[in-house]
């Protein structure tokens, strides 16, 4: 990903919307596309964040369908558990519970108005 | 610093063979820290990755290798260790330190070989080609796939346990399996006279021809099929291929060529810490001989491979010696169950016999004592495998047989004293794959596991064969009780209740809502995958609110949020309701307009119905209002809910029909559509006592009588079948439709979370009794609450999809994106017997260069 390279340069996050807090559904998922890229967004009103981007490839099927998976909250992080096999990836860091080798990316992501916005920062956040 | 350059500066490790043992040792070396200590190398000879051999034969049955394969491929990926596929090592330099293979010479400092063994195939004139085939590896599995396409008749050379395997695959790939054997008896290694005559005759009933006695002198062309076997006397037998599985031989090739010191009967010789005559080099698993012997099983090859782990990684006091393995064995053979233990051919002086026959049932056991009575050497076990575990423990551990040996063979019911998990040693092996004992597992519960699931994840019992799960959780759950930790059936981390528990609070305190149960009665906010579908479930039972309210959604698996069923590739499938299997020609044709309107990949499912695969998320409402215009309702195939009832034609045109069972089935499937329950439910009814319906396997099973119908309950079909026993008989059509209100709404009130009415029913104290009991005489009185909780749910019904699409807010969500119209431009199909089907993986390259995506 080219953008990338523009934000590590700086600190200041390129937020960008991607569509409005009515599309949301409150304590699940829907999707959206931007480019060649697919993003689950998730809206958790309960919580601080709120709003979650993650990767919606589900890496262990190869299909589309993470942002149609179950919320969920194990040992005190927010997951989402694959709609296919039932694996969790948390949706602080994408990372999978059950298989450290699949992970999912993550995208900074916020309410501004009425209006979700996510940095387009196409990177895996460190571990 | 980087682990990658650094690396280089290790010594070489430099395993030979990728099978089981090898693939062992690998991870036993990682856990051990090996990769600090060398840079490991590992070569095989097959072009797949270590693979699970013991279960070799679910290859027949729809396993792929990926399914298979003992790990994910990133273990091989990490830095300082090298998978070589495909790879054989050529030869051994043992001067040098090098093995030759054809990517070029590689230096070791220490060398383990795990080659495994051979198919044995004895000199006999015209074996060769589809009169050869093998039974040991995935591409032999290829090769018989391949030779037995089109053919009638396959014959496997060999009646011991891995060629009675073979003659399973040979008949679950539609071939007429004949097992040729050249002793007297089957498996001679592990039964005696009486046990492979019992084997014998299961086999036979199962439709497998058994040649005992036969030695194949020749192979020549046949009249009738392609191959004739000749054995003495003029005898043959014709066949379209031959599988040969007449022993294994230990792979010492390179160990010959190099030098090393042999067995007596071949196989790499070893001494106790599984060293070969060259001190850099071990030999582990079943190229390997200690004392003379080879352990054909993969228990004893894991023992070795930890053992030379440890040695390597330089731990002394986890290298247990090796100190020979108990051959103790147990399966299923063409579903037949066959254990052997110890000493079965009581060769130990002085023993004594105890054995019991059952001609009836062509069961037989036989336990082997020794001379002063203490102590049990071995057993025999054909038919039935439920006396092993306990049987095995009384040999392993030494523990004294009652007074009376026989009874621990007898028929359960006669009183036979079952061995009580308590009784066993803490030395006792539970698990002996992973060389787990029953101390190892008490130390884990100590160290604050609660459950099988933990202690399985912290000493890996039962992760191997899986033979050992059920004792594990037997001595787990007695464990625990044992120390006064209540088994624990909570839900999950949010609800430290039961479903039966949680039931009683919705419908005792009309909770409607997910987060009012979980402030009441759980912990956190949110919920997770486990308690929400459960929480979801019961909502519906109860109350049976349309489940696309806004407050419901969140708590649905995505099959019932969008109801249908999610495939494979992100696409969902759509199951119209036909009751009873009943359709009218227009029915049909509507149906077919809507399958080729979409390109809806159509079958007909086992269920007496029509499955539409293939569509897309925003699609379903499309294809839902046309369906519904047709006349058609949700079929619930995505639901824990009433699946289909099954009907056979009935009275209406058979000869036979005594009652008139399309009606009735119409009747069950209209009253119970839409019933949310634990698990899934199927019915069936049939006309007559010939049940061409099948409905003893089914949760509610009705048969026509001449008075009425009898009533079976809690039978299923799946994983593991079990047959609907028999409730009540003549009922009246009145009377029918009331008990099955109760005895369903019984159980799902009672039921845990995913249970089907076969486990609830198992699970139920008092069992069959307590059930008719509480159903039929109303013993708890409750049969008027059941019946009106049942009518609730029945007077709510409606047609999810229908109600779905009368809300413009709930259609928002058969989006694919929120921010685009369409669909996902990456699912892709190809076309295959004139429909579509998801694109395979090595299909998709092709298909981006050629054909456009239908959005
Ligand atoms: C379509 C169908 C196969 C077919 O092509 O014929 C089918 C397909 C599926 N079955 Fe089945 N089963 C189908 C008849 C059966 C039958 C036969 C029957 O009903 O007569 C059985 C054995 C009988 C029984 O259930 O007692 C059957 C035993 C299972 C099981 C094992 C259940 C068990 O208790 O062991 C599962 C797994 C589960 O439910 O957890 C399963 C699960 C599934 C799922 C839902 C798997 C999944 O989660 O994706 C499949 C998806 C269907 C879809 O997307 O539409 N299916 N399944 C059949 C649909 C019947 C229908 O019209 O609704
Ligand atoms: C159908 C079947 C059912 C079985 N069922 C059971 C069971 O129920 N219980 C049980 O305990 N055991 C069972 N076994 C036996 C079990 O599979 C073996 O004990 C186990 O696989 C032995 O492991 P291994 O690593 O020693 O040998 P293998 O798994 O045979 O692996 C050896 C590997 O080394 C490779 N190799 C050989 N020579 C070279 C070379 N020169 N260079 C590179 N690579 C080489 C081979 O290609 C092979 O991949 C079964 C076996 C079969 C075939
Ligand atoms: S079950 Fe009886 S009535 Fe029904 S089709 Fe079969 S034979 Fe006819
Ligand atoms: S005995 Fe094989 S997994 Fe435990």
């Amino acid at each position: 990903m080219s953008s990338s390279e523009t934000l590590h340069s700086g600190n200041a996050l390129a937020w960008q919307p991607v569509c409005r807090q009515t599309d949301l559904v409150a304590n699940s998922g829907v999707v959206v596309r931007l480019g060649d890229e697919q993003i689950a967004l998730f809206y958790l009103p309960e919580t601080e964040q709120q709003v979650f981007a993650v990767g919606n490839r589900d890496p262990k099927s190869a299909a589309n369908v993470i942002g149609r998976g179950l919320l969920g909250q194990l040992a005190g992080e927010l997951v989402i558990a694959s709609p296919l096999y039932k694996q969790h990836f948390r949706l602080s860091d994408g990372g999978c519970l059950e298989y450290p080798e699949q992970r999912l990316k993550v995208w900074p992501a916020r309410l501004r108005e009425a209006t979700v916005e996510i940095a387009s920062r196409g990177d895996e956040k460190p571990a | 610093m980087n682990p990658a350059t650094r690396s280089n500066d290790l010594p070489t490790l430099i395993v030979v063979g990728n099978g089981m043992v090898g693939h062992h040792c690998i991870e036993q070396l990682i856990a051990n820290g090996a990769l600090g200590q060398y840079r490991i190398l590992v070569f095989g000879e097959e072009p797949q990755r270590a693979y699970d051999r013991v279960h070799l034969s679910e290859y027949f049955n729809g396993s792929d290798s990926e399914a298979l394969a003992m790990s994910d491929a990133a273990l091989y990926r990490q830095p300082g260790l090298t998978l070589h596929l495909g790879t054989p090592v050529l030869e051994i330099d043992r001067v040098r330190r090098e093995v030759i293979t054809t990517r070029g010479a590689f230096a070791y400092q220490r060398l383990v070989l795990a080659t495994g063994s051979y198919p044995f195939v004895p000199p006999i004139a015209g074996a060769e080609g589809e009169a050869r085939l093998l039974y040991r590896t995935l591409d032999d599995l290829d090769g018989i796939r391949a030779a037995a396409r089109g053919k009638r008749r396959g014959v496997v050379v060999g009646g011991g346990l891995l060629g009675l395997e073979a003659a399973n695959a040979l008949k679950s790939i539609g071939l007429q399996a004949h097992v040729v054997e050249f002793a007297p008896r089957l498996m001679p290694v592990q039964l005696d006279e009486f046990g492979g005559a019992a084997l014998k005759q299961r086999i036979q009933e199962l439709g497998v021809g058994v040649h005992l006695s036969r030695a194949t002198q020749s192979i020549t062309a046949g009249s009738e099929y392609r191959y004739r076997m000749n054995f003495a006397a003029g005898e043959f037998l014709e066949t379209d291929l031959i599988v040969f599985s007449a022993g294994i031989r230990p792979q010492d090739a390179l160990a010959r060529a190099c030098g090393l010191k042999l067995g007596e009967c071949g196989g790499v010789a070893v001494d106790d810490l599984c060293l070969t005559s060259d001190p850099a080099i071990h030999a582990i698993g079943e190229c390997a001989a200690w004392n003379d012997s080879v352990f054909g099983l993969v228990a004893p090859g894991y023992q070795m491979a930890r053992s030379v782990a440890a040695q390597l990684c330089g731990l002394v006091d986890m290298s247990a010696p090796f100190r020979g393995a108990d051959m103790s064995t147990r399966l299923k053979l063409l579903g037949v169950d066959v254990g052997s233990i110890g000493d079965a051919h009581a060769a130990q002086p002085g023993a004594r016999s105890y054995r019991y026959i059952d001609e009836a049932t062509a069961s037989y056991r036989r336990l082997v004592v020794a001379a002063d009575g203490k102590r049990v050497l071995g057993a025999v076990l054909v038919g039935d495998n439920s006396y092993y575990d306990t049987l095995l423990q009384y040999a392993q551990n030494g523990i004294e047989p009652p007074e009376d040996p026989a009874s621990l063979i007898m028929p359960a019911g006669g009183g036979a004293p079952a061995l009580g998990v308590d009784a066993l040693p803490d030395s006792a092996t539970l698990c002996s794959c992973h060389n787990v004992s029953k101390g190892a597992v008490c130390a884990a519960i100590d160290g604050g596991c609660t459950d099988v699931a933990a202690v399985k994840a912290c000493t890996r019992a039962g992760s191997g064969c899986g033979g050992c799960a059920a004792l594990l959780k037997q001595v787990v759950e007695h464990e625990l009780s044992v120390r006064g930790i209540a088994v624990d059936k909570s839900l999950c981390e949010h609800f430290a209740h039961t479903r039966q528990e949680l039931f009683h609070f919705v419908s005792v305190e009309g909770i409607e809502r997910f987060e009012e149960l979980l402030a009441r009665h759980g912990k956190g906010r949110i919920g997770c995958d486990i308690c929400k579908p459960a929480v979801g479930s019961i909502l519906a039972s109860c109350w049976n609110r349309p489940i696309t309210e806004p407050a419901l959604i969140p708590l649905q698996d995505t099959n019932d949020t969008f109801m249908a069923n999610m495939q494979k590739n992100g696409t969902y499938s759509v199951v119209p309701r036909i009751p009873g299997g009943e359709i009218t020609p227009d029915g049909l044709i509507a149906i077919g307009a809507v399958a080729k309107k979409y390109d809806l990949y159509t079958k007909i499912t086992g269920g007496q119905r029509i499955d539409l695969f293939g569509a897309q998320l925003h699609e379903l409402p499309e294809i839902w209002s046309e369906l519904i215009a047709a006349g058609f309702e949700t079929g619930h195939a995505y639901g824990k809910s009433l699946r289909t009832v099954k009907s056979c034609v009935g009275s209406t045109w058979c000869r036979y029909g005594v009652q008139d069972s399309v009606a009735m089935a119409l009747r069950l499937e209209n009253r119970y559509k839409g019933l949310r329950s634990p698990h899934k439910i199927k019915f069936a009814v049939s006309g007559c006592t010939r049940e061409c319906a099948e409905a003893q396997s089914k949760d509610i099973g009705v048969i026509a009588t001449e008075n009425g119908w009898n009533l079976y309950v809690c039978g299923n079909g799946g994983m593991r079948p079990r047959h609907a026993e028999l409730f009540a008989t003549d009922l009246s059509d009145e009377s029918l439709v009331r008990t099955i209100d109760r005895l369903l709404m019984f159980y799902i009130r009672t039921a845990d979370k995913l249970q089907r009415t076969s486990v609830w029913r198992e699970s139920l104290e008092g069992g069959l009794d307590y059930l008719k009991a509480v159903i039929l005489n109303d013993s708890l009185d409750l049969a008027a609450e059941l019946e009106a909780q049942m009518q609730r749910v029945v007077d709510r019904y409606q047609c999810e999809w229908a109600n779905a699409l009368q809300d413009t807010e709930k259609l928002k969500r058969f989006r694919t994106f929120v921010n685009q119209q369409g669909g996902d431009p990456e699912i892709r199909f190809v076309r295959e017997r004139g429909q579509r089907r998801p694109a395979r993986d090595e299909e998709l390259g092709a298909l981006a260069n050629t054909e456009e995506n239908p959005a």
